[in-house]
Order: structure tokens, then C-alpha cells, then sequence
């Protein structure tokens, strides 16, 4: 995947990682390590917590948790490569394209996700997926990073039957 | 007026402690008057009969501290509305304090009330004049023409006589007349700005507290200026623990003092006023448990000498304020007795037979009133009730204008049949 | 999540130390929106909030509009003055008033203790109590136990001693509250005639000499010295109250290690606390004013669409 991120971006030079709390903080300092190895370039990472840019913030009923949002540096010009876990409806994209946006006018912004299980609900795609894996409406793809759940792991749900 | 016509009460329980009376019988009511008691009494012809198995029957409670509101605040509460609302809580009389618009502070005022009182056709009513003209704690009201007139006793209640000049010139003058001066205890200063009692409560919620001495300073200054002038005094709605104990020094030195205290006192503590409650605001406010217990030991042992209600209807517009906005008050004629009952007979604290004589021999006695007896030819003021009725409180029942008070929806044991004012029935129950 | 606030902040004595500590958490990551260059997010986007204050204030009425407006929620300010209240309408109907013109949150402060309470019961509006009388004054203490907690790491243990009128003082009492709750200890100092007498029931120590309460103390919270209350005898003079419970550098220098001072402002400078201790090395007066505007956005944002009708509607639409 951080090759593909780096072909992308057309190198390494003005990319910078952005992680999507909570999860693809942790992917996207994963990258950027397996990218300051191969490419001896330490790319700038944020972290980006979306939660008060919710769609659906009036009607969850008890408040989200508020993660930390940092971006300490100026993103204009640069090429943001937004990381999260799971792509699902879009939703949580779109609010981190609003988010990054009160941050600066990036050059680019892409996409690049652990999995894809499909069911879109907004015009989005991801440029770099890990892996497509197609979950009916209904099911959950949980992935767990070491760093947070003690492994790495990623598990299908589908009503309720583990798999 | 028409005619009396006779009345049995069957088969009660005749319970008299002005005449050591109790037992069951009958008591029959003659031109007003009782005619007789006893077991199994013959019905006279034509004589109404009213089957009290179960019930008692006691002399009528008098309530010797109410505010009828009229003159002045006609839309909270009348004398009509006012007697018919003591009537259904089995009081036969009761006595309005002077605090109206305009204040009774003279014979023409006086004797506006007993004209009301007298067309209400219900409890009767017995204006207090003014201590003060226009309660305004400088000089003397006529008492001579107001008791002439029909006033009971002088009070500036809903204020405290300030001056203690003042109030030991109307404890010496009210002598002239034989009548109590009942006072209203509270040092002013102190009590300033005050929305409830004093303490943990008052300091958690913000409110501005009044201290359990305002009440007490005044009470021993009262007691010591009976003392000098030999005049009755007569503390209203004691409330505090050092209260009762200063007044139970003053009786035992033989000081003509006597007191009495409310249901709500006897009741409730100042933890009803948590959520900022208006229905638990008073003058004197709710005290602490320690408090509420001195009270109805004292009311046991007689340091208290009666139980009144400070009845004080409010508009539900004024009483749904910011707390420390809303006045002070709460209406008390329909659940008086049963407060009684419920927080102090029920709980063994006094037999039914001292409740009877705080609420209506004792009052009569120290008010100079008719009534409070059941003694052959004595006027036929008498209240029916049952102690061990339970119901619920619905204020929206009330036949008083104010809907304020601290017990609605609670379940209380203790409620008024029947009540009779000079042989005739003012109020009965239905169902 | 596990401690939803419910519909309304009315105070901190009937919160549970869960949901202090949530408030705080949230309020933390709020901090940094101040930072960017665009001070806004979307969240309270279409949300209308009346700030209907009945007494005059300017740092909690303007703390609470940058808050409400960083959250990009439309304002309305009612103040005394400009309102129908001078009129003599009464709160119940300025409260219904307000409903029928459809808001979502209301932040009063009100001069009677309880005001705010009243209020809440009356409307289905979320209510923030911005300071009731001598009751509550519950943002002030969470911004003051963010500020504490930001400089120690922890509150658990750490002693906060409250000087001056506390008898007064909304702030001490919520402060009271929510510290115990975290943990720490509290204790209290000023002239006893404006301490309430019954202070020792609320669990703090009390300390009748400033010095006793400077070595005791990791912070001082130092309370606003109304100056009415001198006029009104609670006091003897402004001058004998700073000689005896002013917070000086003088007495700072002798305490055995440096305190922490806090003023919830505005400050009477010379009287309760001296110019060189507010802006010394120790005083975390700004801190609090940038940490109000976290604290009460987290509270917006908490209580926002806790109505029940709103949490009614939620139950239907659950996603991932």
C-alpha cells in the first residue's frame, strides 16, 4: 500500500499522512514508517477527528466520544493522503474533506483504506485499498491494530455470526 | 335564620378531653346546643339522624391563625370561600389575621369580617385586629373599639412587632380587654432577605438562609415582656427546638405565655425545599428533623398549647417564581387534621384525645371562643371525622381559591365527615 | 458515552464524577479548534442558542458566544435591559416565549438561586445554567478543574484551597462539587462571616488565617471580593481584607512550594489578590478564560440533541 501511495502522489516528496481517528492513526504512522524506510523520506503525519463534522450528529442520541485532531503544519499545496480502516457509506470521507478543508487548500487529496466492503452512500472512492471485501448492509468488518487492541486483526460480521 | 331542627349523631365515639369524655354513644343537638349524651339515646320525632359508627365525634377544631385574604386579595381567597374551605377540614371557627388590604385595624374593619363570616354560613369567623395601625409597628390600634366590635385577639402577624416598647404597651393595654396579643417571632435583621431555615440545605441550594435564633430572640423578648407586664402573649407558628425549650422555661415560671404551632412544622423538614420547591416556602420556614421532633414533643407535653394553621392561599402565578421571588405560605384548613393524624396519632406520638385538645378545647380556652366542649348546653360546634380514612391529597379538590400546598398526591389517614356550627350542618362529605 | 448528561447543566453536585470526567475529555480535544486559522466547525450547524442573561456579565456571555458560535450555532443574546423582562414579564413566560420561537438551547444566568432549574422544568429546550444566584455556577468549575487538571496531570490528591466569599460565591460551591468528586481535596478560607455556617458539612477544611491555607495548598482558587459586601457589613473595610486574606507574593514566598493561583475574574486587584501574583509565573488566570471556551463547547456539544424528542427520533436511525 505505501508504495502505491507513493506512485500515486508521484513520489514522496509533498505527501503528508493523514489518519482518520481512531485506527487510521495508527495505519497511517505505519505507512509513513514503511515509507521512511523505503524511500528515506520521513513524511509529515496528522491525525484527523472527525466527529464534530458528523452528518448525523442530531440524531446518534448519546455524544460521540471527541477524538484529537492535529495538523501541525500547513497543508496548502500539499498532496494529503487521508488514511482510514474500513471505507463504508463515505460518510466519515466526507467529513474529513470538510475538515481538511477549514485546514488549508491542498495541491490533492486522496484515499487510502485498509478494506473496502463496498455499500457507498456518497460519491466517494478510495485510490489505494488494501483489500475489497464484500459485506452485506447489515454486517460489520472490525479491524483491530496492535496499538490500540493489543493485535492486528481484521473480522467480518455478518448478523451477528462471527466469521 | 330557620329553625333548628334536631340532631342525632348515632353511635360515635364521643371524645371530649375538655369534659374527660370518651366513649361511644349518641349526642343529640337541640336548638343548637347540646341537648344530651349518652348511651343509646331515645330519637326525638322529627330529629335528623346521622349514623356515626366508626367515626368520632369531638368539640369543632378552631383554628386560631388563618389568612382569609379579604378585604384586598378577593381573587385568592374570600371569607366565604375562606370559612367553606375550614368547614370541610372540620373546623367550626376560625380567626382571621388582620393582614389584609386594608388591614383590620379598626372597628369598621372588624366588623366587616364578622358580616362576611356571618353571611358565609359556614365556619364562623373571628376577625384579630391590628396590634399596630396598619401593622406598621408605631402606634397602638383601638383595641378597645375593635374587641368592642367583635375582634378576639390583636396580632401584627405576617410582620413581628419590632419595638419592644411597642409590644410591651400592647401587652399591657391588651390586659385591659382580656385579650391574648399574638405575635409573630422573628428578629428582622436577622431574618432579612431569608427564603428558608438556615443551614446545610439553604448554604447547598444558594438560598439566603434565616436562622432558628430570629425566631427565638423574639420569642424569650415576648416571654420576658409577659413577664413584666403580666399581659397574655401568644406565640404564633413556633417552630424551632430552642423555641419550645424558652417556652417551657417560661411556663414553669408561671409567664402567661402560651403558643402554638403549625401542621407543616409538625411535618415536614427543610429537605422539601430541595428542587426549589415554592410549596415548601413558609414564614417561619421548614427546619431540620431535630426541630420537627422538639415541636411534637412539646405539643405532647403542652408547651405547645394549640395547633394552627397559618392557612395562606397564594395565586399559582405567584407562587410559580423564582424561589427566593415567591411569597411565603401554604393553605393548610383541608389537611389539617389529617396532617395531625397522620405525623403525630398514627405514629403514637399523641393519643386522638390531645389532638382533640390542641385543635378545640384549648384554642377555645385561651381565645375566649364558644365551643370546644361537648358539655350539656354548650353550643353545638362539633366535628365528625374518622382517623383512620386514608385519601389522597388533590389540591384541584380544595374548596379554598389556593391550589399551594406541600402534600399534594400524598395518601394522609384522618378526614372530616360531617361539621355542625350551632347545631347546623356546614359541611358533610359525600361518598 | 456510558454517562450521557441528560437534557440540561444545571450544576455539578448532582453530576457523577463519569460525567465531569467526560466533559473534561471532551473538552481537551476542543481546545485545539481555537488554534486553526478557521476557528469553526460545523457541528451545531442550524442550531439556535439564546444566551438570557439577567445580570450583568461579559466574560461568560462573550465565553459562551465564541463557544457557540466556534460550534457554528446562531446566537441570540437577551440581556435585562433589552428584554422584556424589565417589564416585568415573568421568567415562566420568557421561557415560553423563547419555546414558541423554536430554540434548541438556552444559557441563562439569573440573579435567584434556582432560576435555572425553574427554567429547565419548564421548557423542552436543552438549559445551561451560566450562574444562578449564589448556587451553581457549573461551566466556571469545569473550566477551573480543566485548568488544574491540565497543570497536574490529575486532580486525585491535589489540595485546592477556595479564599475569600465563599458564602456568596456559585463558583466555590460548584468548585466544591466537582473537585471532591474528582478526587481532590478542598478546603476553604476567608473572614467566617462569609463563609456559610454550615461549611463544615460539605466536607472541605476550613482555614481561618490565608497563611495556614498557602501551606496547605497546591493552587488557590482566589474568589472575586464583591465590593458591596463591604457595604453591607460583611466586612469591616476593603483595606483590612486585603491586609488579613489578600493574596500577596509576600505570603506566596513563604509557602514551602509554589502554588497554582487561579481568579475566576474579574479581579479586584489590591484587594483579594495583588497585580504581581495574577500575572506572576504561578497564576493560571488566562489559562482558565482559554480553557471556559473549551469547557463550554463541550458542554454544547454534549447536551446538544439530548432533548427527548430528538432522542426519541434517534432511536431509528443507527449506523456504523
Amino acid at each position: 500500500m505505501a508504495d502505491e501511495i507513493v506512485e500515486r502522489a508521484d513520489g514522496s516528496e509533498d505527501l503528508v499522512l493523514v489518519g482518520i481517528q481512531r485506527r487510521g492513526v495508527q495505519l497511517a504512522e505505519r505507512l509513513g514508517r514503511v515509507i521512511a524506510t523505503r524511500e528515506g523520506v520521513n513524511v509529515p503525519r496528522g491525525a484527523l477527528d472527525i466527529t464534530l463534522y458528523r452528518d448525523d450528529l442530531q440524531t446518534v442520541g448519546p455524544r460521540p466520544i471527541v477524538g484529537k485532531t492535529e495538523i501541525p503544519w500547513a497543508i496548502d499545496g500539499k498532496t494529503v493522503c487521508i488514511v482510514d480502516d474500513v471505507l463504508y457509506t463515505g460518510r466519515t470521507i466526507r467529513a474529513a474533506l470538510d475538515e481538511l478543508a477549514d485546514f488549508g487548500r491542498p495541491a490533492r487529496i486522496m484515499l487510502a483504506v485498509l478494506v473496502d466492503r463496498g455499500g457507498r452512500e456518497l460519491p466517494i472512492h478510495a485510490d489505494v485499498v488494501g483489500r475489497v471485501i464484500d459485506v452485506p448492509r447489515g454486517g460489520r468488518v472490525d479491524v483491530c491494530v496492535t496499538e490500540l487492541d493489543g493485535r492486528d486483526e481484521v473480522t467480518m460480521v455478518i448478523a451477528g455470526e462471527e466469521t | 335564620m330557620t329553625e333548628h331542627r334536631d340532631i342525632m349523631l348515632r353511635g360515635g365515639r364521643l371524645l371530649d378531653p375538655s369534659s374527660q369524655l370518651d366513649g361511644v354513644g349518641d349526642l343529640l343537638i337541640r336548638a343548637g346546643k347540646v341537648e344530651a349524651f349518652g348511651g343509646n339515646l331515645g330519637t326525638p320525632d322529627g330529629a335528623q339522624v346521622i349514623d356515626c359508627a366508626g367515626p368520632v365525634v369531638s368539640p369543632g377544631f378552631i383554628d386560631v391563625h388563618c389568612h382569609l385574604r379579604e378585604p384586598g386579595r378577593e381573587d385568592v381567597e374570600t371569607i366565604l370561600t375562606g370559612a367553606r374551605a375550614a368547614a370541610a377540614g372540620g373546623f367550626t371557627a376560625v380567626c382571621a389575621m388582620p393582614n389584609t388590604d386594608p388591614v383590620t385595624d379598626n372597628q369598621a374593619a372588624v366588623g366587616f369580617v364578622l358580616k362576611q363570616g356571618r353571611a358565609a354560613g359556614a365556619a364562623r369567623v373571628y376577625p384579630i385586629g391590628a396590634i399596630s395601625i396598619g401593622q406598621k409597628g408605631e402606634r397602638l390600634a383601638e383595641f378597645g373599639e375593635m374587641v368592642h366590635a367583635g375582634a378576639v385577639a390583636v396580632s401584627d402577624d405576617g410582620k413581628p412587632v419590632v419595638s419592644a416598647q411597642l409590644m410591651r404597651t400592647a401587652l399591657e393595654y391588651a390586659r385591659t380587654f382580656g385579650i391574648p396579643v399574638a405575635d409573630h417571632c422573628e428578629e428582622p435583621t436577622l431574618a432579612a432577605g431569608g427564603a428558608m431555615h438556615e443551614g446545610y440545605v439553604s448554604a447547598r441550594l444558594g438560598l439566603k438562609g434565616i436562622p432558628a435564633e430570629a425566631e427565638e430572640i423574639m420569642a424569650i423578648r415576648d416571654i420576658l415582656l409577659a413577664r413584666l407586664t403580666g399581659g397574655h402573649v401568644h406565640l404564633c407558628h413556633m417552630s424551632t427546638k430552642g423555641s419550645v425549650e424558652l417556652i417551657r422555661w417560661g411556663k414553669e415560671r408561671g409567664i402567661p405565655v402560651t403558643a402554638e404551632a403549625c401542621p407543616h412544622h409538625l411535618s415536614l423538614t427543610e429537605a422539601m425545599v430541595e428542587g426549589y420547591n415554592t410549596n415548601a416556602k413558609m414564614n417561619p420556614p421548614l427546619r431540620t428533623a431535630v426541630d420537627v421532633e422538639a415541636v411534637q414533643q412539646a405539643v405532647k407535653d403542652g408547651t405547645i398549647d394549640v395547633i394552627a394553621t397559618d392557612h395562606a392561599p397564594h395565586h399559582n402565578d405567584e407562587k410559580q417564581r423564582e424561589f427566593s421571588d415567591a411569597p411565603n405560605g401554604i393553605v393548610g384548613l383541608e389537611t389539617a387534621l389529617a396532617v395531625n393524624v397522620t405525623w403525630l396519632v398514627k405514629s403514637n406520638i399523641i393519643p386522638l384525645a390531645t389532638l382533640v385538645e390542641r385543635m378545640s378545647c384549648a384554642p377555645a380556652r385561651l381565645f375566649n371562643l364558644p365551643g370546644g366542649t361537648l358539655r350539656r348546653g354548650a353550643v353545638a360546634d362539633i366535628t365528625v371525622f374518622d382517623p383512620d380514612q386514608a385519601w389522597t391529597v388533590d389540591p384541584a379538590g380544595f374548596l379554598t381559591k389556593g391550589r399551594n400546598t406541600p402534600y399534594g398526591g400524598r395518601i394522609l389517614h384522618g378526614r372530616v365527615g360531617c361539621t355542625l356550627v350551632d347545631g347546623r350542618i356546614v359541611y358533610q362529605r359525600m361518598g | 458515552m456510558s454517562a450521557p448528561l441528560g437534557k440540561d447543566l444545571l450544576g455539578l453536585e448532582h453530576l457523577s464524577a463519569e460525567q465531569i470526567s467526560l466533559i473534561l475529555d471532551t473538552a481537551e480535544p476542543l481546545r485545539e479548534i481555537s488554534e486553526r486559522a478557521i476557528k469553526k466547525v460545523p457541528t451545531l450547524r442550524g442550531a439556535t442558542v439564546v444566551n438570557l442573561f439577567f445580570e450583568a456579565s461579559t466574560r461568560t456571555r462573550i465565553s459562551f458566544e465564541f463557544a457557540e458560535k466556534r460550534l457554528s450555532a446562531d446566537t441570540v443574546n437577551v440581556a435585562t435591559a433589552a428584554s422584556s423582562v424589565a417589564k416585568g414579564e415573568t421568567l415562566v413566560d420568557t421561557a415560553k416565549n423563547l419555546e414558541a420561537m423554536k430554540i434548541d438551547m438556552v444559557v441563562i444566568r439569573h440573579a435567584s438561586s434556582g432560576a435555572a432549574r425553574f427554567l429547565a422544568e419548564r421548557i423542552e429546550s436543552n438549559v445551561i445554567n451560566a450562574g444562578d444566584g449564589t448556587h451553581e455556577h457549573p461551566t466556571q468549575g469545569l473550566l477551573d478543574m480543566l485548568t488544574l487538571r491540565r497543570k497536574f496531570g490529575t486532580l486525585r490528591g491535589k489540595r485546592i484551597c477556595i479564599v475569600g466569599d465563599v458564602l456568596h460565591s456559585r463558583v466555590a460551591r460548584s468548585n466544591i462539587w466537582g473537585l471532591t468528586k474528582l478526587g481532590a481535596e478542598v478546603a476553604v478560607c476567608g473572614p467566617r462571616s462569609l463563609l456559610p455556617n454550615a461549611m463544615a458539612e460539605f466536607g472541605v477544611q476550613i482555614f481561618d488565617r490565608v497563611e495556614q491555607a498557602i501551606e496547605w495548598a497546591d493552587a488557590l482558587n482566589v474568589l472575586r471580593l464583591q465590593l458591596e459586601r463591604m457595604q453591607s457589613g460583611y466586612i469591616p473595610s476593603l483595606r483590612e481584607y486585603n491586609r488579613v486574606f489578600g493574596i500577596t507574593q509576600e505570603r506566596l514566598d513563604r509557602a514551602p512550594r509554589d502554588l497554582v493561583i487561579m481568579h475566576p475574574g474579574p479581579m479586584n486587584r489590591g484587594v483579594e489578590i495583588d497585580s504581581d501574583v495574577a500575572d506572576g509565573p504561578h497564576s493560571v488566570i488566562l489559562d482558565q478564560v482559554t480553557n471556559g471556551v473549551a469547557v463550554r463547547m463541550a458542554v454544547l456539544y454534549l447536551l446538544a440533541g439530548n432533548a427527548p424528542a430528538l432522542a426519541e427520533a434517534a432511536k431509528g436511525g443507527d449506523r456504523q
